[in-house]
């Protein structure tokens, strides 16, 4: 112990940072928590815009867990050539600037766009429309299960699926009996954190989806252009967030505790 | 590890030091004043060597919202009266808004697009997009689609409004959603036009034009009030209004 760092430094910066990251979600919630706060919940902005994060939301979660199961499963347990960079592919939505991923989905589903001329073609618009909400959601937050399920599919032991065959069950019924129950904090957390991922995305959705009430306005696109209008109905909207996300991450860590 | 965080330390105050120092003028100007502005800022500051403008863009009702949150902005430059009157009601001005300004409402399509008038928005499947509503640009292009009723009908004008696809956030990124392909038309203002590549530009009646006045103030407790004087000096001054016509702004009407 050549350089012992004071114990007051060590505090004081670990305060700080604390104080940091707890404080504006305290001032957030001390300024909605008004009685204006239940007025501003039936103003139709925020029910219409709730409801739309809601719907979009669990379809993007039920896409991801479709879609996502598989492609982890796949990528755990078999080897190829090319498999780094494809899961660096696959990770990239994490890293890119939401408005950069936006952007790109524009560019392939806008009416010019990759994918989006043929398809106008036959008639078919996806960019400005509630598919086009789901398919940002879907891009940005699906990889977050997707890593959280590889990491476990990785971590069970393939001769416990082994075991399982060699007692008479099928594959899928291996799965569903082994595979899925050992893997099942790593699922549940996967879909906490795509899911309060999906329901705060912004840019990428206003960039390809555009802000429209009831149509692909989710809640932050609300929230954003509240602010210039309602700021009631933003505190309420956000405050609603807030806690929705703090919920989930406590009940995902009991979950976890219990499992 | 000591010696690390002492030299860490060092480097955030002598950052922080550097900030206090570089102040200047901050205005807050309109989306669709952009290049306008840039241009206005340059020659400002060749007239007063060692004066740094720092400019911010974006839609008026954002600068708005931020300045009542208490933005360091000096001077304030909006695209309507609606978004002025929310800084002055909050007794934010140090002297009443003077407009400097005016502009028109145009169509933007995509180079090639069948869209040629006002009328053509109605057809099933266009995609139009509009700024937000509370966005001077919006506000503008709601108030033209209100005088289109009595030109062209309700019946008309109402299939016009259910071909709107987005309400953005600014007009530059309503222009820019045309100019990405991504929409068929949008309502922006003519100077929004005259730089985007790859777009057509498809004017619109007298008759439609709503009233657009760009009203701009010295805001109280500005850091630099003669500076911001001059400023607003500048804009309104004979130099400043022929850089503000080059960009195709109109006199205030």
């Amino acid at each position: 112990m050549r350089t012992r760092l004071p114990t007051g430094l060590l505090v004081g910066s670990g305060l700080a940072l604390m104080v940091l990251l707890v404080l504006p979600t305290l001032a957030l919630l001390a300024r909605a928590a008004r009685p204006a706060f239940f007025g501003a919940l039936l103003d139709p902005t925020v029910a219409t815009a709730l409801r739309l994060s809601l719907a979009t939301t669990a379809v993007s979660l039920a896409a991801t867990v479709l879609f996502g199961t598989p492609v982890a499963y796949l990528l755990a347990r078999t080897r190829f050539r090319g498999k780094a960079l494809l899961e660096a592919l696959l990770d990239l939505p994490l890293v890119l600037p939401p408005v950069v991923a936006g952007l790109g989905l524009l560019l392939l589903l806008g009416r010019r766009g990759l994918l989006g001329a043929p398809l106008a073609a036959l008639g078919v618009h996806v960019a400005f429309t509630s598919t086009a909400v789901v398919l940002a959601q879907l891009f940005v937050a699906s990889p977050l299960y997707v890593r959280s399920m590889k990491a476990a599919f990785r971590s069970t032991p393939p001769s416990l699926e082994a075991a399982a065959v060699t007692l008479h069950a099928s594959r899928l019924r291996t799965f569903r009996r082994v595979t899925l129950p050992l893997t099942l904090p790593a699922f549940l957390e996967g879909c906490v954190l795509t899911w309060t991922r999906a329901l705060g995305e912004f840019g990428a959705t206003i960039v390809v989806a555009g802000s429209l009430a009831g149509r692909t306005q989710t809640m932050p696109l609300a929230i954003y252009a509240e602010l210039e209008r309602n700021l009631d109905a933003a505190l309420a909207m956000g405050a609603i967030l807030t806690l929705a996300a703090f919920g989930l991450l406590l009940l995902f860590r009991r979950l976890t505790r219990a499992a | 590890m000591t010696r690390f965080l002492r030299w860490t330390a060092s480097l955030v105050l002598v950052a922080a030091a550097n900030l206090a120092l570089a102040q200047g003028l901050t205005v807050f100007a309109a989306s669709s004043l952009t290049d306008a502005f840039t241009a206005l800022a340059q020659a400002f500051e060749s007239a007063h060597p060692g004066v740094h403008v720092t400019l911010d863009f974006a839609a008026s009702s954002t600068l708005a919202t931020q300045i009542l949150q208490g933005a360091p902005a000096d001077v304030f430059a909006s695209a309507n009266p609606i978004q002025m009157a929310r800084v002055t009601d909050a007794g934010l001005q140090a002297a009443p808004p003077t407009p400097f300004a005016g502009n028109r409402l145009v169509l933007v399509t995509p180079r090639g697009s069948s869209v040629s008038d006002l009328q053509d928005l109605a057809r099933p499947g266009t995609l139009l997009v509009l700024a937000a509503p509370q966005v001077p640009a919006g506000h503008y292009a709601d108030e033209l689609l209100h005088a289109a009723e009595g030109v062209y009908g309700t019946a008309l004008v109402e299939r016009i409004r259910a071909n709107v696809v987005s309400r953005e956030p600014n007009v530059r990124q309503t222009a820019a959603k045309v100019a990405l392909g991504a929409a068929d038309a949008a309502i922006v203002y003519a100077t929004d036009a005259r730089g985007l590549a790859g777009v057509r530009t498809v004017p619109l009646p007298d008759a439609l034009q709503p009233a657009i006045v760009y009203p701009l103030v010295v805001l109280r407790g500005a850091g630099h009030a003669d500076l911001a004087d001059a400023f607003r000096a500048f804009v309104l001054s004979a130099p400043g209004r022929a850089a503000l016509a080059d960009y195709g702004f109109a006199p205030p009407p």
